[in-house]
């Protein structure tokens, strides 16, 4: 398993002012594997020719504060905090960023070392505005505890008197509050090396330097695809998600309203983590005894609404497939759809084909539509090719319109007292409620996006101390979901369960008789783009809830199913602009994009910090969890199968599915006015 | 303010273009290489860093397309020698970037020049095609098989941290003007992730002239850790500012003799980023070992303020750091607050201790020269002004 999260040769578009490491002359020494012995402290330790100060003082357990450096991004060394004594230099050195070549002699912590870590933070701390106890990151803020480690115990050189910048309220997901930045451009690095946005620059030169958008506009005004993972990597509580418990509380307090709940799979296996767990400890049922105890009517499962997705969307893929492949005129990437690729003519066309979409199939190959922040990048920067996203609503949206509707003929509560907040581990979903499209059934899909930090604060706000809660289970009618729905988040999930759906509804074969287990290995990991080919070697009848649609499977007999999979969007774009120049991913039938690294359980939303090591043991988590089911596909979820037969009663994409459960993309551009 | 006179005969006079050149290319690149080493010659930008030692560094980086860049960005306050020698002897700075070439192995030069000298562009335009057309640039140079080398002009935009040689590699590329960290150096990945070499006008100028007439000549000048001759600039209050040609070794004392500064209180020696030598210090000699600068030296009369000076030059930081690192963007206002408490005489010796030890924590744990070299002036000042500075406080 590849922890890299920038594919091999991926060039960076951080500045060179702000890597370490550009020389491929040291990364061609560490291929090589030539070692290298150093000094640290009076300690020895042989590393890889090319690694760095810090790096080696890890392997010996001596810690060196750092501010700008983030395993998830190139270095920097521009805070100055992780400085060491290298005998022999006039200087001291940045140990994050200082490639070790020569068998140096490494201090960590002498007089001048201390002196300066604390004048940097005494700096830091000058002109910094805000209070921690009204910051939310209160306690976990990586500022505040260097302060407390180095003993700060007054303003040295001073302190802001009042805030400089006016906070950034503009967003829907996020708040940018600069008051509180301190400059270590870990979200710049972010935005434009792990997701290739690039909204978010250093402008102006000395103290008068601020992080900003393109033009100094606010955050809405941007191209910015909401994914937060600036959030995830900010030290401090400069950016922090748009906090909506205030009025989550406020639902839950007024008696009138019924206020249900539905968690993702992706906060229950890293909330434990906000209440002092390891990562990778799943919480699902004392999470819900938790919601309860917070006060919400029901709890329900996300996974419910991942399952009726792959439905949907296993179902449009065939039918996507079925046009491409059983009839000649609507070809994969016919003449009609390369030649709207073409800059021009784009965007009045993408309008209308967006909209043929609810009734014709769209073009392959198809892309995953639940993750809002590729949704929106894609809407800004590959216009052209909305018509590939599934026309599938993401499972939280898709769960609001039944809650609003289904939910509400059969308990009898008026939808217009429902409210629907979703637990997700995700920022970009708070912009997606807010999307005008996403009110089907006459009232707003989903009310409420929580990120699984705030349900924390919630949690702990009502005294409960998590990890001893009882468990309980999930509440009916939708009770408890598949395996398929759980490993929606992580990176590969929506891939793998429709690939266990679409597959067993094709052949008519166990999948385990394809993957042991049902795992599908080829689409799992964290390599940036995965790629697999599944042939289909026989077929068999079409299954009774797609058999509207479908006489029979003879025209995939002998098709190889060509799928990849991306995460992070900067690996989207890879993806994209290999389909763009027509190479191998334009053959894929099926794609699937999350926005961030890692998948949904890398989100956002999630909590602080991030690495590649958090990210894998989140994801064993939910592995572990697929496994602990006894079912695991999503087809076979009784409690689906039911509202297709009360509710959806025109099947899978049908007239009742498409109206509240599928939706139309609004083509951005780069350039907003 | 800045004067262009220059005084004496410079030895750059002496020598005739092409001189230096063909010698060198009779002769493996190893030899020009041996004979600057011999030489003793180091950087003459500022830092001092031997020429041939870089140079051999090149060499040594594997790599197809090495570059040789002049810079001549020439921002230090109260520097002007560059443009001298760029208006009157462009000849043998690009002389001296082709010997670089052939002694590294460069395809390419670029000079990276000033935002303010553009109106030296086309001169140095002119002075290029003359050498395309006379085979001293080009390919086949001088009928050298296999020796292709060609100058381009860019221009900087007027930053100051710009002069930094991985900051104008960045400026190059097209990015924000901020140093980068080092290592890896420019030998190594420098100019598009190239081995580059960067030095500075004048230092080019001299590599003819060792080429020319001998590592010898040079060495035997100056001291022993800084052998030869060096341009300074000389402003501020004395009877004769302009260019001078001195030998390096040479007292503060001796120097204010031959500009008509006797009357001195100050020298700031190697300009806003030198160190400012007192009256008491005037024998202390400018060299590497000593007093090292890129050749500014600015004089200061009895009259001048010592707290308006300390000020002056941490404005003039304040505003070309490039915001990068926490000491240099947050520590150099700190300063000039101090400064400002100071002339209102209402700093405390505590806190005049607290910020002299922010100084050297800027000078330690900066990222580039800039901001290990901000605090230099005011660490001056205040160590050797204490009376005029703390006689105001109370006032
Ligand atoms: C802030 C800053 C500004 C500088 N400005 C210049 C400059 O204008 N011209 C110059 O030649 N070197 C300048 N330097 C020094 C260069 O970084 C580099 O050392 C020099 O160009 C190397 O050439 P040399 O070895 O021939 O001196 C500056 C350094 C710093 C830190
Ligand atoms: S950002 Fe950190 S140091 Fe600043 S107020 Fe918030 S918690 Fe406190
Ligand atoms: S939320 Fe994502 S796109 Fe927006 S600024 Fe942050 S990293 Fe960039
Ligand atoms: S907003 Fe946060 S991540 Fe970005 S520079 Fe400021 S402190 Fe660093
Ligand atoms: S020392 Fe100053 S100029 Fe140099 S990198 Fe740091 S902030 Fe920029
Ligand atoms: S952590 Fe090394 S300079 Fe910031």
């Amino acid at each position: 398993m590849s922890d890299k999260l920038l594919p091999h040769g991926h060039p960076t578009r951080a500045p060179a002012s702000q890597r370490g490491r550009t020389a491929e002359v040291l990364e061609h020494a560490k291929a090589l594997g030539k070692q290298i012995e150093v000094m640290i402290d009076g300690r020895a330790i042989t590393v890889p020719l090319g690694a760095t100060i810090l790096e080696a003082a890890q392997q010996l357990g001596i810690r060196i504060p750092t501010l700008c450096y983030h395993e998830d991004l190139c270095l920097a060394g521009v805070c100055r905090i992780c400085v060491v004594e290298v005998e022999g230099q006039r200087t001291l050195q940045a140990s994050c960023s200082y490639p070790i070549t020569a068998p140096i002699h490494v201090k960590t912590h002498t007089p001048a070392v201390r002196k300066a870590r604390r004048h940097i933070l005494d700096l830091m701390l000058a002109s910094h505005y805000g209070e921690c106890y009204t910051c939310a990151r209160n306690g976990n803020c990586e500022l505040q505890s260097l302060a407390e480690e180095y003993g700060v115990d007054y303003f040295r050189f001073g302190r802001m008197e009042k805030p400089r910048y006016e906070i950034d309220l503009s967003s829907h997901a996020l708040v940018r509050d600069m008051n509180k930045c301190i400059l270590c451009r870990r979200c710049v690095r972010t935005c434009i090396d792990l997701q290739e946005v690039g909204v978010l620059e250093a402008i102006d030169r000395g103290n008068r330097i601020k992080i900003t958008t393109f033009g100094d506009k606010p955050l809405s005004d941007v191209v910015c695809i909401n994914c937060g993972q600036c959030i995830n990597r900010c030290p401090t509580g400069a950016l922090r998600a748009n906090d909506n418990t205030d009025e989550v509380w406020q639902a839950i307090d007024d008696p009138t309203k019924h206020v249900v709940i539905q968690t993702a799979p992706s906060p229950r296996a890293g909330i434990g983590e906000c209440f002092g767990l390891p990562p990778g400890q799943p919480m699902t049922f004392r999470m819900n005894t938790a919601l309860r105890y917070c006060g919400f009517d029901k709890v329900f499962d996300t996974n419910f609404a991942a399952d009726l997705t792959i439905l949907e969307e296993g179902t449009e893929l065939l039918l996507r497939l079925k046009a491409a492949l059983a009839n000649d005129e609507c070809g994969m990437m016919n003449d009609e759809s390369k030649s709207r690729h073409s800059e021009q003519s784009q965007l009045q066309n993408i309008h209308k084909s967006s909209f043929i979409n609810h009734h014709s199939p769209g073009p392959l190959p198809q892309f995953t539509s639940c993750s809002p922040g590729w949704v929106k990048f894609a809407e800004h920067f590959y216009p052209e090719y909305l018509d590939h996203i599934s026309s599938c609503k993401s499972p939280q949206q898709m769960f609001g319109a039944l809650l609003k509707t289904y939910y509400a003929e059969k308990t009898g509560v008026d939808p217009k007292d429902i409210v629907t907040v979703a637990l997700m581990p995700c920022s970009a979903k708070k912009f997606e409620c807010n999307r005008p499209e996403m009110c089907a059934s006459g009232f707003k899909d989903i009310d409420y996006g929580l990120t699984t930090r705030e349900l924390a604060k919630m949690i702990r706000e009502v005294g409960v101390d998590l990890p001893n809660m009882n468990k309980t289970d999930f509440d009916e009618p939708f009770g408890t979901a598949t395996g398929s729905g759980v490993i929606f988040g992580t990176t590969g999930g929506v891939m793998e369960s429709a690939i266990r759906t679409v597959l067993e509804l094709v052949t008519g074969k166990k999948i385990e008789s394809l993957f042991d287990y049902a795992e599908v290995k080829p689409v799992r990991g964290f390599e940036g783009i995965r790629y697999a080919e599944l042939p289909i070697t026989e077929v068999g009848p079409v299954p009774a809830i797609i058999s509207h649609l479908f006489k029979d499977w003879n025209w995939l007999k002998g098709v190889t199913l060509k799928v990849a999979v991306a995460h992070g969007t900067a690996n989207a774009k890879l993806v994209m602009e290999d389909i763009k120049a027509g190479g191998k991913l334009s053959e894929c039938h099926f794609i699937e994009f999350m926005a961030c690294p890692g998948g949904c359980l890398g989100g956002g939303g999630q909590p602080i910090p991030t690495s590649p090591e958090i990210r894998a043991a989140r994801a064993k988590a939910i592995y572990d969890e697929d496994r602990s089911y006894t079912i695991r596909k999503s087809h076979e979820n009784p409690a689906l199968l039911q509202v297709y037969a009360d509710f959806l009663t025109d099947g899978p994409c049908g007239h009742r599915s498409h109206e509240l459960l599928h939706t139309h993309y609004t083509p951005r551009g780069k350039y907003i006015a | 303010m800045i004067v262009e006179t220059t005084h004496g005969s410079l030895t750059f006079c002496s020598i005739e273009p092409g001189s230096g050149l063909d010698s060198t290319l009779e002769r493996p690149p190893a030899n020009a290489l041996g004979r600057i080493e011999a030489s003793g010659l180091r950087g003459r930008g500022g830092a001092g860093f031997p020429t041939s030692l870089k140079w051999d560094l090149a060499i040594k980086s594997p790599g197809e397309n090495k570059y040789v860049i002049c810079n001549a960005d020439e921002g230090e306050p109260g520097t002007f020698k560059d443009r001298v020698i760029l208006s009157d002897f462009a000849d043998l700075v690009f002389e001296g970037m082709t010997i670089g070439a052939f002694v590294i192995g460069a395809k390419r030069g670029i000079v990276y020049l000033r935002g303010e000298y553009a109106y030296l562009r086309s001169h140095l335009e002119t002075v290029l095609r003359r050498r395309r057309a006379q085979n001293l640039l080009g390919k086949k140079i001088r009928g050298r098989d296999g020796f292709d080398f060609d100058i381009e002009i860019r221009m900087g935009a007027g930053a100051y941290v710009c002069g930094e040689e991985t900051a104008l590699i960045e400026s190059l590329e097209g990015q924000r003007g901020e140093p980068r960290n080092r290592p890896p150096f420019p030998i190594d990945t420098g100019y598009l992730g190239n081995p580059t070499i960067v030095n500075n006008v004048e230092t080019f100028a001299w590599v003819v002239c060792i080429l020319a007439k001998g590592a010898k000549w040079f060495n035997s000048i100056g001291t022993k850790k800084s052998t030869g001759l060096k341009l300074f600039s000389v402003s501020g209050d004395c009877s004769q500012p302009g260019v001078y040609e001195f030998p390096m070794g040479i007292t503060v004392a001796e120097l204010l003799k031959e500009v008509g500064g006797e009357g001195a209180k100050a020298v700031q020696v190697g300009g806003a980023a030198g160190q400012c030598v007192p009256a008491a210090q005037f024998e202390r000699t400018i060299a590497y070992e000593d007093v090292p600068t890129g050749g500014s030296v600015i004089v200061f009369g009895p009259d001048r303020d010592m707290l308006r000076v300390a000020e002056n030059f941490l404005e003039f930081f304040a505003d070309e750091s490039c915001g990068q690192c926490t000491p240099c963007r947050e520590g150099t206002p700190k300063l000039i607050e101090g400064v400002k408490m100071l002339q209102q005489g209402r700093c405390s010796m505590h806190y005049i201790h607290e910020l002299c030890s922010l100084g050297e924590t800027m000078q330690l744990a900066s990222k580039c020269g800039l901001g290990q070299m901000a605090p230099n002036a005011f660490l001056s000042i205040v160590e050797h002004f204490q009376d005029e500075i703390l006689g105001r406080i109370g006032k």
